[in-house]
């Protein structure tokens, strides 16, 4: 995108001239691509005068359009500077005219020869340059220093120093875990003065169970997991299975490819192993249609075209999708190249709505295929209610019969016999199935993915029809990649697609993951579209580190706990945030990396937080969806007389305080604590989340109920717990909120505000008793105390501090 | 700042701004204050109405049994519909395979007003207002269920994820006030059309998309807090609630001091503007205020908290203060069955508070520069679906026609626009489709479509999508 380019170039040179010999990729060909392939570029169809700019072939040959070395004889060079008729782009087109600034670049990327280069992304990633030693002797260690510190030193700017112990370990048990450090922890860190205390830490957090939860949450945004359908009715759908199974990879560090691979075509495996089969419900994450409304061929199509876009962004950073209707205007990736990805995933053996309401599947969220998890003693029970309800329909059946024969009035006699025997059995059969259902119902199921027998036919759908068949196509990978095809005697399978993805000729495959991970820990990627690594994404910040980082994580095989631990342990990582209010103000997103990222927390870890932070936090791991509390009547603002689940139960107890990736997603009403917050509503692929800052999250995080009562239960695990002066019980409040001590000035500010609260709450007993309702307040403490901390714990949860990853 | 949301702003602006010749100084600049608009005042085009009120009828109201007469089709009745008429439109699953036998309306139409606009007996209120209604009976959609349909309605694309009108006209011209949100949704919470045909909403109705989410709907709640969380929970007062704030922003400031990240201000200012929307809502949705010939205007039900007749009330307040784009939602127009029996009772909910709105605003001097829009996702079918009696029929779904109608913000009242066929099945003359009724809005507003962009995906994204979209200036007066 030309403006996120020229911003780009703007910000990592602040102000210099701009580099003096044209690049390409980097200079010219976002220029070409906002301004001109709209028309004139890989879109064949769409293709104006025949003229061709995003290959040097197709712009050298007609009109002479672009003449190496001589602006002046190129007419792209005299169009640009029309201003009648001839003028490009047309002024009655909806593009803009070029900048002055733009026009010189390409005036001077003619001059100098007019080189095309292939696209960046779409050339193999190398092992950077050897690098040269960098002066500040700390900033040596690690290749992404070395990497990161020549663009400081061109940009004319110093590294922040690095940031306190406290903020260093909180940042760490954020970033690695989405968990707040515990008071023990961070102690054990400010005692540690070997010089491993940091890696220490690091590899602690990196071995946490929790390490596991936190890196699957990221996940699940990318492939809009979900536990409703998300169309028509959004009834029930069941994936906790496959949540619990990313949590896992992650916490047995599967390497990438293989995580790449079971998700792909997992189920294509020989003897394919219960994880693989789970993780290939990566295929089944689409939003889907209950039976009655739209037509299944239709809703077949949808599916498939849904189910390859989420291959794209999540597996390719591309935006396939573009060329469901047209070949792609930037990207050469055209119509044939997406529907023969169609082709691959289009052998689905299911159904492609969801079915009748009747049957346990239904009230269970699952449609088939889909397997069952049992434990060897589930399986074992399954098998003999089985077994007993054949039984029973064996002894049934010659009762029926004899029921049925047995007519006229002198059997009547007889008929009585038979119906009380038939009655009797009946109950017992209806017993017997109603627990075998019970059983069934506890046992966690996986939808998977199954090929079909025989293969589905694919066409290019011309306009994305479903039903306007063009050409015959067969499975392949999009052509410009290089990859395999399918030939006359073997057609190409989805296991030979994941092999592809993850092969070393794949450009794209290791930049993607890498620079997903790199966003997660620093704010913004690489590349900041993360989403999209075509030409209309942004052209890297840092491309040999993104380069260095994606070869040599093929190379530790794809091992992500490795790759983790690199990111973290360098210098670049462990900078103070604080910054001149310039330096924010010049590079307010910090894609400079001239200091540490400071970002407002995901939602998920601001509700994890106040939970961890206040005692509640229930730190059971995997298993099915929890319904925390949220504002009665939401769901029924929404949803229709028949969809299922109809209302939001909450649940009570434990389950409340679980993670927040556990609660419960339905896609036409996700929960608000996290919607507020900017959580997808998993509808679609979502690599990065954005980042607002709205009054509407203040009131969330000032008001909503859970997160008071917590502020409640640790004002009161405090008084209980510990003789404290007020000044020593605040610093020690503020430790367990920010993992920081407070300064003299703070203290003095939260002191006065609580003798303040205080006062009121004293004088107004009725005002603290409401605070305190459905509490029992024990012995020796005061209603009007425990308000006056509830409310200074609050205040310590809704500073900025607390809610940023500073 | 909101870093992602600030860059991307800062990038979308000037995307507009060069675009239209305007120096990135004045956007630097600009960027600075908070809930700026994307495009400048000045570079609007002459702007004429600064809110949108739109009345989505969710579920697809039958065009003709109320807005698109068609008589002479009583002589028809259960005859097959001609093939030359059908054409192989497509069908929805329910009725694919059935024969496709008319179904006259069963409801008279007659002039009314000065203008004679054809209106429909089950429309008593509106027929009242005629002279200020322009009905569009060429509108047509891509979609044929519900699902789709309402999402391309209200993002201008059928797969989700697109921003809706509101967001883009938050995005696009910013706030008018300082205490309440551009973009609020209203759903009704009861209809008296029984809940056999309702149809479900999804939250990306009035969702932001890829635009920054404070430019979403707030859909405020019937039951509990208008917007979420927005009260203090119980034992918590305002005196107490300003104790904790003024401590919290002194500790703030000074981190700011220590920091240096300008976002910190932001919080303290989205903090003290949440602090200020605790009065402000309130004092919007108390309604009791309001005079009794208000109330007898909208009429009994408007007291009721949650229906149609109390939402319109509450969405000419929002006129008043400054709220940008206001969105009722009225389910229940799904009319596969029993059809004449369901009308009367949604015609009941929404014809006279419909009616009371447009006057209410008219009184007020702020029908010129309020838009109002009536419509659904798309229409039905000429053909019964179901039992089929004079008296009693269904019909399914229809995009290639329906029927909408608009009244303020500068249409031609007392008018009708585009015309279909006599089985009211294909549009005939003058084509409306929902990307042009969505450019002819804009237009009013002052925003020219094509210009409304955000770059998404690699491409300039806009709400009237990658096809040409028209603005209607036949009804525009």
């Amino acid at each position: 995108m030309r403006c996120s380019y020229a911003a780009l170039s703007i910000l990592l040179t602040l102000g210099s001239a701009v580099a003096d010999p044209v690049d390409f990729n980097r200079d010219v060909r976002p220029i070409l691509s906002g301004r001109c392939f709209q028309c004139h570029g890989p879109d064949e169809a769409e293709r104006q005068g025949e003229l061709r700019l995003d290959q040097h072939e197709g712009a050298g040959a007609a009109y002479s359009a672009i003449t190496p070395g001589s602006a002046a004889d190129s007419e792209l060079w005299r169009r640009i500077n029309a201003t009648d008729d001839q003028q490009m782009p047309p002024a009655d087109s909806d593009v803009p005219s070029l900048t002055a600034a733009e026009k010189d670049v390409l005036r001077r990327w003619i001059e100098q020869g007019a080189e095309y280069s292939a696209f960046w992304s779409f050339v193999p990633p190398r092992r950077a340059a050897e690098t040269a030693a960098v002066a500040d002797q700390r900033w040596n260690d690690s290749v992404i220093d070395r990497l990161v510190y020549p663009q400081l030193q061109r940009a004319g700017v110093q590294p922040a120093a690095e940031a306190d112990r406290r903020t260093l370990i909180r940042r760490l048990s954020l970033d690695l875990t989405g968990l707040p450090p515990t008071g023990a922890e961070i102690a054990d860190f400010l005692a540690d003065e070997s010089r491993q205390a940091y890696e220490r830490v690091v590899d602690r957090l990196l071995h946490s169970p929790h390490y596991g939860e936190h890196m699957a949450r990221y996940w699940l945004d990318l492939v809009r997991f979900a536990d409703t359908n998300g169309v028509h009715h959004d009834h029930l759908r069941d994936f906790s299975s496959y949540r619990s199974w990313v949590i896992r990879a992650f916490n047995q560090n599967l390497p990438w490819d293989d995580f790449t691979r079971y998700q792909l075509a997992g189920d294509l495996y020989a003897d394919a192993s219960r994880d693989q089969l789970v993780a290939s419900g990566f295929n089944r994450l689409h939003l889907i249609i209950d039976r009655g409304t739209a037509l299944p061929e239709e809703s077949y199509t949808r599916n498939v075209i849904d189910r390859v876009t989420a291959v794209g962004t999540a597996f390719l950073g591309l935006t396939v999708q573009c060329a469901v209707c047209h070949d792609h205007k930037y990207d050469p990736i055209t119509a044939r190249d997406f529907y023969q990805l169609f082709a691959l995933f289009n052998n689905f053996d299911g159904e492609p709505e969801t079915g009748g309401r009747s049957g346990t599947d239904f009230r269970r969220g699952l449609q088939p295929p889909y397997i069952r998890l049992e434990t060897p003693e589930q399986a074992q029970q399954l098998q003999a209610l089985d077994a007993k309800l054949q039984q029973l329909d064996e002894q049934l059946k010659p009762l029926r019969e004899a029921l049925k024969a047995a007519t006229g009035e002198q059997q009547e006699q007889r008929r009585k016999q038979l119906e009380e025997q038939l009655g009797k059995l009946d109950q017992q059969r209806t017993a017997v199935a109603a627990e075998r259902d019970a059983l069934d119902e506890l046992i966690p199921s996986a939808m998977v993915m199954k090929e079909r027998a025989d293969r589905r036919k694919a066409w290019i759908l011309v306009r994305g029809q479903y039903d306007k068949f063009g050409e015959e196509v067969f499975p392949g990978t999009p052509e410009f990649l290089g990859g395999p095809q399918s030939t006359e005697t073997a057609l190409l399978t989805r296991r030979d697609f994941a092999e592809w993805v993850v092969d070393r000729s794949n450009p794209l495959t290791a930049r993607v993951a890498v620079n997903r991970f790199w966003q997660q820990l620093f704010g913004v990627g690489i590349v900041r579209t993360s989403e999209d690594f075509g030409s209309q994404g942004e052209w890297p910040s840092h491309p040999e580190l993104l380069d260095e980082l994606a070869v040599s994580f093929v190379e530790s095989g794809w091992d992500v706990r490795a790759l983790m631990k690199q990111l973290v342990m360098s210098q670049t990582y462990r900078q103070s945030s604080a910054a001149a209010a310039e330096l924010y103000r010049r590079d307010p997103e910090n894609r400079l990396l001239a200091r540490g990222s400071r970002y407002r927390l995901d939602a998920e870890v601001i509700r994890d937080q106040i939970l961890a932070s206040s005692g509640l936090l229930n730190r059971e791991l995997y298993g099915r969806s929890v319904r925390p509390p949220q504002p009665a009547g939401l769901w029924e603002t929404v949803i229709m007389p028949s969809s299922y689940p109809k209302s939001y139960e909450a649940d009570t107890g434990a389950a409340i305080y679980r993670r927040s990736l556990y609660t419960f997603w339905k896609r036409g009403m996700p929960p608000p604590q996290m919607t507020i917050l900017n959580a997808p509503s998993r509808e679609s692929c979502i690599a990065r989340r954005e980042r607002t800052n709205t009054p509407l999250q203040a009131l969330l995080l000032l008001n909503e109920p859970e997160f008071l009562k917590a502020a409640r239960h640790l004002a009161l695990q405090s008084l209980q717990s510990e003789q404290l002066d007020p000044e020593q019980r605040i610093t020690r409040l503020y430790e367990t909120v920010t993992s920081q001590l407070p300064d003299l000035q703070t203290r003095e500010i939260l002191l006065s505000g609580l003798e303040e609260l205080q006062a009121v709450y004293v004088a107004r007993a009725e005002l603290a008793d409401a605070l305190l309702t459905g509490l029992e307040l024990p012995e020796g403490i005061q209603a009007g105390e425990l308000a006056a901390w509830t409310m200074t714990v609050s205040a310590l949860y809704n500073l900025d501090a607390t809610r940023t990853r500073e | 700042m909101q870093h992602v949301e600030e860059y991307l702003r800062l990038q979308a602006r000037r995307r507009f701004l060069t675009s239209t010749g305007m120096g990135l100084g004045a956007t630097v600049m600009s960027s600075l204050g908070d809930n700026q608009p994307a495009q400048a005042e000045s570079m609007r085009l002459p702007p004429g109405v600064d809110h949108v009120i739109f009345l989505f009828m969710a579920g697809a109201p039958s065009q003709l049994d109320l807005l698109d007469p068609k008589p002479d089709l009583a002589k028809l009745f259960r005859q097959p519909l001609p093939e030359s008429v059908s054409n192989g439109q497509r069908v929805t699953a329910m009725t694919r395979g059935a024969t496709q036998l008319v179904a006259p309306s069963m409801f008279r139409f007659a002039p009314q007003g000065e203008s004679g606009l054809e209106m429909c007996e089950l429309l008593p209120y509106l027929s009242e207002v005629a002279d200020e209604l322009c009905v569009i009976r060429s509108m047509n959609t891509n979609a044929i269920n519900h699902d789709p349909a309402k999402t391309f309605f209200c993002t201008g694309a059928e797969i989700p994820g697109k921003p809706s009108m509101g967001s883009w006209l938050s995005y696009g011209l910013g706030s008018m006030n300082r205490d309440l949100p551009d973009f609020i949704v209203l759903t009704s919470a009861f209809w008296t059309g029984g809940t056999r045909n309702v149809q479900a909403l999804y939250s990306r109705l009035w969702g932001s998309g890829f635009l920054p989410s404070r430019h979403q709907g707030a859909a405020f709640q019937v039951a509990g807090d208008p917007v979420l969380y927005l009260s203090n929970p119980a034992g918590v007062d305002r005196d107490v609630r300003r104790k904790m704030l003024d401590a919290m922003q002194r500790i703030n400031q000074q981190h700011l001091q220590e920091i240096g990240d300008p976002e910190i201000r932001t919080t303290i200012a989205q903090q003290e503007m949440a602090f200020r929307m605790q009065a402000s809502v309130p004092e919007l949705t108390e309604i009791e205020s309001e005079p009794e010939h208000v109330f007898e205007l909208y009429g009994a039900e408007v007291h009721k908290p949650g229906s149609y007749a109390r939402n319109c009330l509450l969405a000419r307040r929002m006129v008043e203060r400054g709220v940008r784009f206001i969105q009722l939602f009225h389910r229940g127009w799904d009319h596969h069955n029993i059809l004449p029996q369901q009308l009367r009772g949604q015609c009941f909910d929404v014809d006279q508070p419909s009616a009371a709105l447009i006057q209410d605003l008219r009184v007020r001097g702020l029908l010129d520069r309020t838009m109002i829009v009536f419509a659904g996702e798309f229409g039905r079918t000429c053909y019964g679906q179901g039992k089929l009696e004079r008296d009693d029929y269904g019909r399914d779904h229809h995009p290639r026609c329906f029927s909408a109608w608009v009244a303020g913000g500068g249409v031609r009242g007392g008018t009708s626009y585009g015309r279909t066929d006599d089985f009211s099945y294909n549009v005939v003359e003058n084509p409306v489709a929902v990307r042009d009724l969505h450019a002819t809005m804009l237009h009013q507003l002052g925003v020219d479509h094509r210009r409304l962009t955000f770059p998404f995906q690699g491409l300039d994204q806009r709400l009237t999508g990658v096809e040409e979209a028209r603005v209607v200036h036949e009804i525009l007066s």
